[in-house]
């Protein structure tokens, strides 16, 4: 009989570790459903090589890293100098996406402006950026200019990174800047395991 | 000449908002069907928020997306599994039934259930702790009682 009055608490216990557990999730972060599944294909000019163009086809068997940045992307400005850093000896190629440079900064009219100004605005502005914030960590960057790769591979935040095995299928997102923890404690394993099972 | 500079800065924010709508395209089939299906697509970046009702870029741009797939001749399923293969179930509000969303589909139901239960169980043992029914002494004392008729040297404790 005396039990009885556990029930109370029990449920409380019950409820309070439902909402303990709720809180330590971050409903930022929202499970990608490309894992395990080929990356998204495309072909678009590089931001360098003016000439050039890029594919996740040209890096198949590397394991490699697609982070998408943009020049008015604040988290970026956070995340850049860990990239810098991360490439001068990095084990894998970081490959950029850069992000509706143009068209994602609310600060510019993008509307009505034709193809071939919109890509060398968006050249002009992202090297310019790069060349701020201490330099070009991307083996090479895509551009992307009206965002439709970003939605091809569930982009619905900047930055993000996708690591990417030989077979070109995606085996993690990160969601958010990269930090030099997150590197040392999750994307550098990965990497390792992934190079590893080559 | 002052009429027609009255006129002209008249027109010239209507001349600003048709600018605006310019992704809109006038169909007004067409973008019913695409607002419909965007109030039931969450949008990522204000996650309270349909594909409706967010202006955030992203909401804007997948927006675009399901009006340019409606175009192109797919269905309503079509383009919700193209945001879904991108997305996840995330940008539905409602969400399938399948294996990780048994709980969320059955919880209220299974709630309901344990509760009525609980309360027929309760209900029962009630029923069966009840005193039994008055004799006929009890129920002239009873009646006494409630005529007011009852010696109140004996009742007036309880």
């Amino acid at each position: 009989m005396k039990a009885k009055f556990l029930v109370p608490l029990f449920i409380f216990l019950l409820l309070a570790g439902f909402l303990g557990y709720g809180l330590k999730l971050n409903p930022r972060e929202v499970p990608s459903p490309l894992i395990g599944k080929a990356a998204p294909a495309f072909r678009v000019p590089q931001l360098q090589a003016e000439d050039k163009t890029i594919s996740p086809e040209d890096l198949k068997g590397r394991v490699w890293l697609l982070n998408v940045w943009s020049s008015w992307c604040i988290s970026c400005r956070y995340e850049h100098p860990v990239l810098v850093e991360f490439a001068r000896n990095s084990p894998v190629p970081i490959v950029g996406l850069n992000y509706k440079e143009v068209r994602g900064d609310g600060a510019v009219d993008a509307k009505g402006l034709d193809p071939a100004t919109e890509l060398a605005t968006a050249r002009q502005r992202a090297r310019q950026w790069l060349t701020e914030h201490g330099g070009d960590p991307y083996m090479v960057s895509a551009l992307d200019l009206d965002g439709r790769i970003g939605i091809d591979y569930g982009v619905y935040g900047v930055p993000e990174t996708f690591l990417i095995d030989q077979q070109g299928v995606i085996r993690y997102k990160h969601i958010g800047p990269i930090t030099r923890e997150s590197l040392r404690d999750v994307l550098l394993p990965k990497i390792a395991e992934l190079q590893r099972a080559s | 000449m002052r009429r027609l500079a009255l006129v002209a800065a008249l027109l010239l924010p209507v001349a600003g908002q048709a600018g605006e709508a310019a992704t809109v395209s006038d169909d007004p089939v067409l973008e019913e069907r695409v607002m419909r299906l965007s109030h039931d697509l969450r949008c990522l970046v204000c996650q309270n928020q349909s594909i409706a009702e967010s202006n955030a870029p992203l909401a804007v741009d997948l927006r675009n997306q399901v009006r340019e797939q409606f175009l192109a001749g797919k269905d309503e399923a079509a383009v919700v599994d193209y945001l879904v293969a991108r997305y996840g179930d995330f940008v539905l509000y409602l969400p399938p039934f399948k294996g990780t969303t048994l709980l969320l589909w059955l919880g209220p139901g299974l709630l309901l259930v344990a509760g009525a239960g609980w309360l027929a169980w309760r209900l029962r043992r009630r029923v069966r702790e009840a005193p039994p029914p008055l004799n006929a002494e009890e129920h002239a004392r009873a009646a006494a009682l409630l005529d007011g008729t009852a010696k109140p040297s004996q009742e007036s404790r309880s």
